[in-house]
């Protein structure tokens, strides 16, 4: 909650309803994202975070409600939603790097194809976030020749190098060997502390804990708490949420 | 088997021929076919839906039905051209079909989270299937889409049956009929013609079936 800001939020999403079939996986979700601020949700498994993070750039579109990136609502299918798409980065748990491209032409293609960025241009802005996240000798590299966390780091390179507005991390660290972990989760921390505006969906409490100013706990398709990090760890309001820790934390 | 000796100038041309209607069909069914495929996996539902209508129409029809239409549909429309373009152009559109599920197919092999990656750093649809999809597709695409030139190559006999002038097939009947040659060597003839074409086409396959396993 520390960057207070007066302009429009950099999500606002109103009475959302999403289900697969007859799932209910989201319901009637209302939230607000300021500028800068570090969400992290939280919640047992099929508790609709993921789809929360991925009806934020219509990767999963919403059964109803209404979304707004940067007080522009969530265009249709069609150039306009590519536009909004290349202003919100996304990192996935699967990584999803380009197979058949090298870690460097993997963070340069949306500059080059979207943004139109010079190949120059665009290469030398690439190996400055490489370097950022720790990999730039692994450029001329292809995916499957990288570390799990090597390649989750090359993924966040290739979302910043879009300049997102906007950060939607889904299970960033949930396929990942235990060992790599924090190489990952320290490149988003860095992340937060400049300022990105991220959502982050995790079973990484110490990250939570760290970095975050808002925890969302989830459960069946609704946010049961909106609160502090702090709040939620130390006294958390609802059965559900508490017997959500009890299960985590006893081990 | 003199005729074989005898013939061998009618039996080259023959090839040649024969060589023209599969290079022509085959560029044109490749990029209709890579189209159609574009629409069958497009999130728009009426593209979905002429791309679905497409394969079943050109699918299930028989290649001589289709090629009925090219050669006395079309003209009553006061189109023109010679039956060399009518017969290469119905052995392109029949065979689209095929080149397009064969497309589709490599492109339901590749990990959908691809495609999620390349629309969320802001590619469109078609920017996506080219730079990310298709090339990655290749590799599980070659094979089936092989097997469809193959047979294309053998279905242009169906289009010499029409009386597209000289191509093989045409010079094995007009040797056996035309000219009373006795129809078993003539016909071996016509066989070791289409194998001149597609055993080197097979070979070519398999060096690039080879060629795109390597590249990433």
């Amino acid at each position: 909650m520390t960057e207070a800001s007066t302009d429009t939020p950099m999500i606002r999403v109103s009475a959302v309803d999403k289900y697969f079939g007859s799932l209910h996986v989201l319901s009637d979700i209302d939230l607000e994202i300021p500028r800068g601020q570090v969400v992290v949700v939280l919640g047992p498994s099929g508790s609709g975070k993921s789809t929360l993070c991925r009806v934020l750039n219509r990767l999963e579109v919403v059964s109803s409600g209404s979304i707004l990136v940067d007080g522009v609502p969530l265009p249709e299918e069609g150039r306009a939603l590519a536009e909004l798409r290349a202003d919100v980065g996304m990192v996935f748990q699967q990584f999803n790097l380009f197979a058949h491209k090298s870690i460097i032409d993997n963070v340069t293609l949306g500059p080059v194809k979207v943004r139109k960025l010079g190949k120059d241009e665009a290469r030398e802005e690439g190996m400055r976030l490489l370097r950022r996240v720790g990999i730039a000798d692994q450029a001329e590299k292809y995916p499957a020749q990288l570390s799990g966390g090597q390649q989750q780091r090359a993924a966040i390179a290739r979302a910043l190098a879009m300049r997102p507005k906007v950060m939607l991390f889904d299970e960033p660290t949930s396929a990942l060997d235990p060992e790599m972990v924090s190489e990952v989760l320290e490149v988003m921390a860095d992340l937060a502390e400049e300022g990105m505006t991220m959502l982050v969906v995790s079973h990484e409490m110490g990250f939570a804990r760290r970095a975050a100013h808002r925890v969302l706990f989830m459960a069946d398709g609704e946010v049961v708490e909106d609160t502090t990090p702090r709040r939620f760890f130390e006294e958390p309001e609802s059965d559900r949420a508490k017997d959500f820790l009890g299960k985590i934390l006893t081990h | 088997m003199q005729v074989l000796t005898e013939n061998y100038q009618l039996y080259l041309n023959g090839i040649w021929t024969t060589l023209q209607i599969c290079f022509y069909a085959g560029l044109l069914t490749l990029l209709v076919g890579t189209a159609v495929a574009g629409c069958r996996v497009s999130p728009l539902a009426p593209l979905r839906a002429f791309g679905t209508a497409w394969v079943t129409v050109f699918r299930n029809c028989p290649l001589v039905v289709v090629l009925f239409f090219m050669a006395f549909a079309i003209p009553t429309l006061g189109l023109n051209a010679s039956y060399f373009v009518f017969g290469t152009i119905g052995l392109a559109l029949y065979t689209s079909a095929f080149v397009c599920e064969a497309i589709r197919s490599g492109i339901n092999s590749v990990s959908p989270g691809q495609a999620e990656a390349a629309r969320s750093i802001g590619l469109g649809f078609t920017q996506t299937l080219r730079l990310v999809i298709l090339p990655q597709a290749v590799r599980s695409i070659v094979p089936p889409l092989g097997s469809v030139m193959i047979a294309m190559i053998k279905n242009s006999a169906i289009a010499g049956a029409f009386g597209v002038g000289g191509d093989l097939y045409e010079t094995g009947t007009r040797l056996s009929s035309a000219q009373g040659e006795a129809i078993v060597p003539v016909l071996l003839g016509v066989a070791l013609g289409y194998l001149i074409i597609t055993i080197p086409a097979g070979l070519l396959l398999g060096y690039v079936e080879r060629k795109v396993a390597i590249a990433r």
